[in-house]
Formats: structure tokens, sequence, C-alpha cells
């Protein structure tokens, strides 16, 4: 499949080359040269010799260009760099480099009033980060080369080359498998690579100001399809295949170094809000992504995990004058929740769509509704109405007292780093159950009803139980996350357990987070969480218009890319199946993997 | 109304059969309309049994009250001597399984996984047994996998075990809600149409599939509209016409019957046309 064309543009083949090397060393040179002249513009560009804020992706950019072009010119030992060969990468990691570069550019043009605010460094940078672009398009690449567009109108042309350009990248290739690696540099590299996903995150999570932020996204977005398109990720996706249970290990030890990188509690406090938000989002995963059934009032089991515990947390405004420990608080919560779940499941669960949606959303409501007024004067003095149950004691687990910053060596865990270890196995039990569950009969069960109803019904599967099953299940998963979350938050208000509000959790969120990241996988609902939660939280000044950009991206998202972030197991081989009857014989009777390729991700827009 | 059934004529050597369905009087009324007109049908054991009838004679809503995915309005369903539940899980796991006209395979599922499914009523472990994962839940997985792959192995679709279902051509796809439906361990298999679509190549590969189904122990009763496929398979053929059973017998019954022509040629009967008892349903 790989026709080699005539480049889009007609440069000599060492030129191009020459241009991508180039273009990158320079971009990654230009951030040593200052690119305005005031402090004001944040993360500080006006320091000789020492890139800093947005500066920083640019010149990681301009490495990864450089790094890639090694491969370009053949130099031995860096072909595995591009196993589905070097053109496209560069081309990508062009775009990225150029885009990052042009972002900061027009960020400081515009905050600062003009490009007279740029000096001489950042004009150094806007040239060339364009080189590598420009090379790279001199390269033969796999796809049609890009033609002028058809019509006028700015959406039109915009489109017509983000579209040319996707085409010219061409589709993610499928690499025939490869001889394994000597086992313990499949586990070393399986190391690296959650060291590099921590490192990564981590500075997604502390990035300090929205511009940062946007940057990063780019950087990170585009790059993770110049990796894609260059075959790494298949590769890596098919080594983690080999080793489940070493790639598990790693991602979670990666998680739990996370709070360790911090000297600062926000930000693990960051980190715990947004474990549990995707912890919640896997659970809705089970209804929404394995069993079909859109749940709009989802939060709504978060709250009674979250009130369960409250009560019986030995809080002073809680009206039960019961102080259990955690287990103890964990399993009320979860049955709370489990209770709730079937008590609103089996009257809802025999609609289907539609209808289901509209009374789940209905039914989230009413507990919101219904939590406020039961404040001893609409109601039963149970949740304090509005002000919430308040003052929820620290955990103290076996002796550790959540409350109080621990140090171990030269480590200082504080608050939120404790409530974040917790939530993390929380997290992982979560994770585990849902990955037990999907690859079962039951969890095929599920799938078959998603799939047809009827003809699961005509298989022996009895819908309406296996449905409820499901509620019930997704239900308990977010009671066990509320429990945790009403100890960190120190207070339970009726407030977050809304259908659709500016910052999670809140059911709309929640189902955008499964949908947005990739139903019926793991590391979909993850991923979509944490950029869900990340989003509201880094582009303050977006303020009231959060909710709006927000619908925007996700309808630009499903657009493009309508199976989330992360494509399913199940739709992944759908890409598989072109190249049948070579791979299928290799894996026939070996249990399928139960767990999707978690460590990876990326904005790709492969089927545009 | 009055409704004529023919008494059918008991096929050459039956004498021993053992009744394994018995649909009696079997009414399905949508309204105003008579879709099944109050049809007898006994399928005995090791039996393949063909159910024709022009379009919109009632066929597959006839076997939709037989699966339980209608209720009929009037008449019982028997299987091995018990009467039917209307639950079509209860009615897969009592033993008779079925194949959709068109299509309804789990499309997003790989092959394996579809006929895994068709496994739901003859495997057991619940949800808890598949979050502890102990050695009994992953002695029952292999060997469901197992079982589903020889069931594969036997329509010959193994080579594509873990292809999405709907990357399948038509006619495998066909015979994968075949192998889905026998994965159930069926005593009776329903097909509606199993060879709609399909090449003259294929249709004799399909009837040498139903044979070696029926060698296997399961009895079948299929709708069909293919004649040659029909009567080169059936010990005995119903016909149903404007949800009435007009004819049963063996091939030369039918064949020769009257009423089978003029329905078949289109000729009025009673006054309607081929389609449904639509006079019924203007009063
Ligand atoms: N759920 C339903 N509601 C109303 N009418 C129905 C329903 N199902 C079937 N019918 C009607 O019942 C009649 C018989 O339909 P059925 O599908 O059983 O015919 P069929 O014999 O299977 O025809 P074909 O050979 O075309 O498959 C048709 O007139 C159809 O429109
Ligand atoms: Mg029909």
């Amino acid at each position: 499949m790989t026709t080699t064309k005539s480049p889009a543009l007609p440069l000599p083949l060492p030129a191009a080359k020459a241009l991508v090397l180039a273009g990158g060393l320079a971009t990654a040179a230009s951030t040593f040269i200052h690119w305005t002249w005031t402090s004001e513009f944040p993360g500080d560009l006006t320091v000789d010799g020492y890139p800093g804020g947005l500066q920083i992706l640019t010149l990681a950019a301009g490495l990864l260009i450089a790094l890639f072009s090694l491969p370009l010119y053949g130099v031995k030992g860096t072909r595995w760099l591009t196993p589905a060969g070097p053109n496209a990468p560069v081309l990508v990691l062009g775009a990225a480099a150029a885009a990052t570069t042009w972002f900061t550019l027009i960020a400081i043009a515009t905050e600062l009033g003009g490009l007279a605010n740029l000096e001489p460094g950042g004009w150094i940078a806007g040239v060339a980060s364009l080189l590598p672009l420009i090379g790279a398009l001199g390269l033969p690449q796999t796809g049609p080369t890009v033609g002028l567009p058809s019509s006028g109108g700015v959406l039109a042309i915009t489109r017509h080359y983000l579209g040319s350009f996707t085409r010219l990248v061409g589709p993610n290739p499928d690499l025939a498998p490869v001889k394994p690696l000597n086992r313990w540099v499949e586990t070393l590299i399986i190391i690296a690579v959650a060291g590099l996903g921590l490192t990564v995150f981590t500075y997604g999570i502390v990035t300090e100001y929205g511009e940062l932020f946007i940057g990063f996204l780019i950087l990170t977005a585009l790059g993770t399809w110049a990796l894609m398109r260059a075959g790494l990720v298949s590769r890596l996706t098919a080594l983690t295949a080999r080793h489940r249970g070493t790639t598990t290990a790693a991602a979670f030890a990666a998680a739990a170094a996370f709070p360790f990188t911090q000297s600062d509690d926000h930000f693990a406090s960051v980190g715990v809000n947004i474990l549990i938000f995707a912890t919640v989002a896997l659970g809705l995963n089970v209804v929404v992504g394995l069993a079909g059934l859109l749940d709009l009032g989802y939060v709504a089991f978060l709250g009674v995990g979250a009130y369960a515990a409250a009560l019986v947390s030995g809080s002073t405004s809680s009206p039960v004058g019961l102080h259990l420990p955690f287990w103890g608080a964990a399993l009320v919560g979860m049955a709370a929740a489990l209770v709730f779940g079937v008590v609103i499941g089996a009257p809802t669960l025999r609609l289907r769509g539609d209808y289901l949606a509209i009374v789940t959303l209905g039914f989230g409501e009413i507990f919101r509704i219904a939590v406020n007024s039961l404040d001893g004067v609409s109601g039963p003095k149970v949740t304090n109405g509005p002000n919430g149950i308040r003052n929820i004691p620290d955990l103290d687990i076996l002796g550790f007292d959540f409350g109080q910053a621990h140090t171990f060596g030269s480590f200082t865990l504080g608050r939120f780093a404790n409530y974040f270890l917790l939530m993390l196995l929380v997290t992982a039990f979560v994770v585990t159950v849902f990955s037990r569950a999907n690859d079962s009969r039951i969890g095929r069960a599920w799938v078959a009803i998603r799939e047809d109803e009827t003809a699961a019904q005509a298989m022996g599967i009895n819908g309406f139980k296996l449905k409820l099953l499901a509620f019930a299940l997704g239900a308990a998963l977010a009671g066990l996350a509320g429990t945790v979350m009403a100890h960190v938050s120190y207070s339970v208000v009726p407030d977050p357990y809304q259908f659709a509000g500016a910052v999670p959790p809140n059911s709309a969120f929640l189902v955008a987070a499964v949908v947005l990241g990739g139903m019926g996988t793991i590391a979909g609902p993850l991923l979509g969480a944490t950029l869900l939660y990340l989003i509201p939280e880094k582009l303050v000044f977006l303020k009231e218009y959060q909710l709006l950009v927000f619908g925007i991206a996700l309808v630009l998202l499903m657009r493009l890319r309508p199976e989330g972030l992360i494509a399913n197991r199940r739709a992944q081989l759908e890409f598989h199946d072109k190249d049948t009857d070579t791979a299928a014989p290799a894996e026939t009777d070996d249990a399928p993997a139960s767990t999707d390729p978690g460590s990876t991700a990326g904005l790709t827009t492969a089927g545009a | 109304m009055t409704t004529q059934t023919v008494p059918a004529p008991r096929p050459e050597g039956t004498a021993a059969a053992t009744p394994l369905l018995e649909a009696s009087g079997v009414v399905m009324r949508f309204g105003g309309l008579t879709a099944v007109n109050n049809v007898d049908l006994t399928v005995n054991t090791g039996e393949i049994v063909g159910l024709i009838g022009p379009n919109g004679a009632g066929k597959t809503t006839f076997f939709n009250c037989l699966t339980g995915l209608y209720v009929p309005t009037e008449g019982t369903v028997r299987y091995q001597g018990t009467v039917l539940p209307p639950k079509p899980h209860l009615v897969t796991s009592a033993g008779i399984a079925r194949t959709f006209q068109n299509i309804r395979l789990f499309a997003n599922m790989t092959v394996l996984e579809n006929v895994l499914v068709g496994r739901h009523t003859r495997t057991k472990e619940g949800l808890l047994s598949a979050l502890l994962r102990g050695p009994g839940y992953k002695k029952a997985e292999a060997e469901g996998r197992e079982k589903a792959m020889e069931l594969l192995e036997f329509i010959g679709l193994d080579h594509k075990a873990d292809h999405l279902s709907r990357n399948l051509p038509y006619g495998e796809q066909r015979k994968l809600e075949i192998a889905r439906a026998m994965a159930s361990e069926p005593g009776l298999l329903l097909l509606d149409e199993p060879t709609a679509g399909m090449n003259p190549q294929e249709t004799r590969a399909a009837e040498e599939l139903v044979f070696a189904i029926r060698d296997k122990g399961i009895s079948i009763l299929v709708i069909e509209h293919d004649m040659r496929f029909i009567f080169n398979l059936c010990d005995r053929t119903a016909v149903l016409v404007q949800g009435q059973k007009i004819v049963e017998g063996d091939k030369e019954t039918v064949q020769n019957d009257e009423r089978v022509i003029t329905a078949y040629l289109g000729a009025p009967l009673e006054g309607a046309t081929d389609t449904a008892a639509s006079t019924e349903a203007d009063q």
C-alpha cells in the first residue's frame, strides 16, 4: 500500500531533507533567544539562553523533528523510530512545531497588542518552525498531493487544507508483526513509556496558565499523531498486549509516582479530583459503553455514595451519630448507590433509547432536589439542604491520618497526596472490575444488548435482568468513588450533582468524558475525564463562554473522530480486518486481551 | 370466521415420530390485521419441516409467535410437551433457537464473540465469578471458547474467528447466524430464509449444512422462497397464505395442490391480493 507519489512541493530530495533537519535544529535554537520584551506575557519569554513557558514546547517540537529526521537520513540504529516509513512523521511533527510556535506568537501579539511586541527570537522561531513543514512537504508522501480549494469561504478553505493534509499524511499503518525482543528489554521499554507518560501528564497538570495548556494540547495531540503515523504506537500496542501484567503495573506505578513529583499539594488535589472524575466516568462506561444505556442522571449515584459516606463519617453536622471506619463507609456508600440504582433502574429499564435517557435525566434532578429539601424544613432533616454535610473528618486507616502531611525520606505527602493514593487504589479496583466484567459472559451479553437487544433476547439473554445488573454495577462503582470524594472535599453539598454545569462532575460531563474518550474502553474514559477536568480548570479565561466552547469542541470532535479518542478493541479490529488472512490464524485460540491498550492515546483524524 | 384446516397428511415413515414442537391454534392480530390465523403445526424429532408462502403471508410473524418475540393473541405453543412462556430468552433456554430473515448479528462483535453470546443459556458464570476469576470460571470460559470454535469449524468460519461480524460477506453472515443459534444447543432450529441473497452454489452449500445440522440430531423448521431448496430438504412442507395454513404435506401433495398454485401465481384467493389479509384490515 506504500505507493510513493510525487511530493507536494517540488524540492530536490536532499534539500527537502536538509530543510527538515536544519529547520528542526533552528526551531530548537530559536527558543534560546528572547521572543518578546516584556514579562507581561506569562512564562517570561524575555530571557536569552534560557527557554521558558511556551518556548519549552517549541524546543521540544524542534528536538523531536531533529530526532525523527535521523531515520530520514537512514542513520543506523534510528530506523526503529519509524517502522512505517520516515517521511510522514516529520510532516506531522513539522505541523506540530509550526502550530505550537505560531500559536505562541499569535497569543503574544494579541495579548500584548500587536506584532511590535515580538522580538527577534520570536521572528526567527516563526520562520524556523515553518522550514521543517516545507521540507517535509518536499518529501514524497503516501497520500495524494494537496490540490487547490474548489470554492471560497474561510471555513471551506480551512476544511480543504485540513482534509488535504490528513490525506497527505495518510492513514495510520497496519504493520506486520515483528519478532519479540528480549523479555527484559520489552519490560524496560514499558517502564520507560510509563515514565514518559507520567512526565507528559504531570506537565499538563501543572501548566500554570491557559496559553501554556493550549500549546501543550496542540503539541501532544499532533505529537501523538506523528507517533501513530510512524508506527511506534502499534508497535507499542503489540508489545503491551504481550505483557499485560507488566503494563498495568507500570501504569499504576507511574500514576502512584505522581504525588511524589509534586512539592505543592495543590496539584495533588487536582490529581485526586481527576481520579475521582475519571473513575466515575469508567463506572458510567459500564452502563453507556458496554450495555449501551444512555444514563443522563448518573452523577446522582456519585452523590448517593458521597452523602452516605458523609452521614456515617462522624461529621458533626450529620444527623446520624455513627462513625464507621473507611471500609465500612465505602461499603455503605456502594450499597446505598446500588439500592438507588436498582430502585431507579427497575421501572425505567423497560424503556429504550431516548426515553431511558430522559427518564434518567429526570431521576438525576430529583436526587438533587430531594437532598436540597431534606433540610428539616421542607422535609425530614437528613442532608441539611443546601448547606450540606460539613466538617467531614479526615480518614484514618490503620493509624495513618489522611489529614496530616507525612514525610517519607525526602518526599512529603500532603493531605491531597494521601487521598490521591487512596483514590488510586479505588481506581485500580474499578479498572479491574471493568476489565474483568467486560471480558466475560456477562460483558458479552451487555455488548450484545447494546448491539441488538431483540437478537440478544433471542440468544437467551434476559435483557431486563442484565441491563439492571449493568445499572446496579455502574451505580455501585460511582457510589464507591463518592465515598472518597466526600472525605476529599471536606463537605458534601447538593450543587455538583446536577445534569449540566461548567465544572465536572456533572452528568453531562460524565457522558461527554465517556463518549469523547472512547466508549467501551478503559483508557478512553480515563483520558476523556482528564481532559474534561483540566480544560475548565486551566482555561479560566473563557469564563462564561466555557460551556459554549466546550460544546463546539465536542461537536467538532464527534465530526472528526466519532469513535472517540481511543478506539474500542472491537473498532480497532475493524482496521486489522483488512489484512485478514495473514494475521488472523496467529491469534486464534488465545484468550483476547482483557484490557485495552491503555498507554497511548491521541487525537487523530484517521478516517477524515 | 371459519378456518379451513386441511388435515395434515402424515408423512411416510413417521409412525414412531415424537412431536417436538406443537403449535395449536396460533392467532396473531395487529389491530385489525390478522397476520397469523389459527395455525397448527407440528415438528417431530429429527424432521426438517418447510414453511412456504407468498410475501406477507405471516411466516415470520408465526416464527415470532413461536419464539416469544410476539405474544400470540390466541393459541399455545408446546415444546417437548410443555407450554412455552412467551419470553424469547426462556424459549431459547427451553431449546428453540432461531435465525432472522434480515440478518441480526452483533455487528461490532467478533465472529467468535457472536457464537459465545449464543452460548449464553448454556453457561452459568455470573458477574461475581467473572470478577473473582476462580479456576472454575477459567475452565468454563476455555470450554466455551473451545465449543464455539468447534461450531465455527463446523460451518467453516474458524479462520475468521477474530473478524468483526459486520465485515463478513453476506453468505458468511448467514452461516454465522446459524452457528450462533446452534451455540445454544437447541433441539429445534428455526431458520428464516437462510438462503435469501445467496447464489446457487452457496444455496447448495446451505442445503448440505442443513442436512449436517439435522444429522447432529437437531430438528429444523425452515422458511424459504426457494422451492428447489425446500423440496430437496424437507420431509414435510406447510403452506401459509394470508395467515392461514392451506396445505401441509410432502413434496407431491404441495406441488399439486391447486390452492398453492393459485396463491403463487397471484390469482385472487377469496378476493384478496397475495400480500396480506388486507380484506380483514378494512373491516
Ligand atoms: N409488528 C407488526 N405490526 C403490524 N403488522 C405486522 C407486524 N409484523 C408483521 N406485520 C404484518 O403481518 C403480515 C405478515 O408479515 P410477515 O413478515 O410475517 O410475512 P412473511 O410471510 O414473513 O413475508 P416475507 O416472505 O416477505 O418475509 C404483513 O402484512 C406485515 O405487514
Ligand atoms: Mg418473513
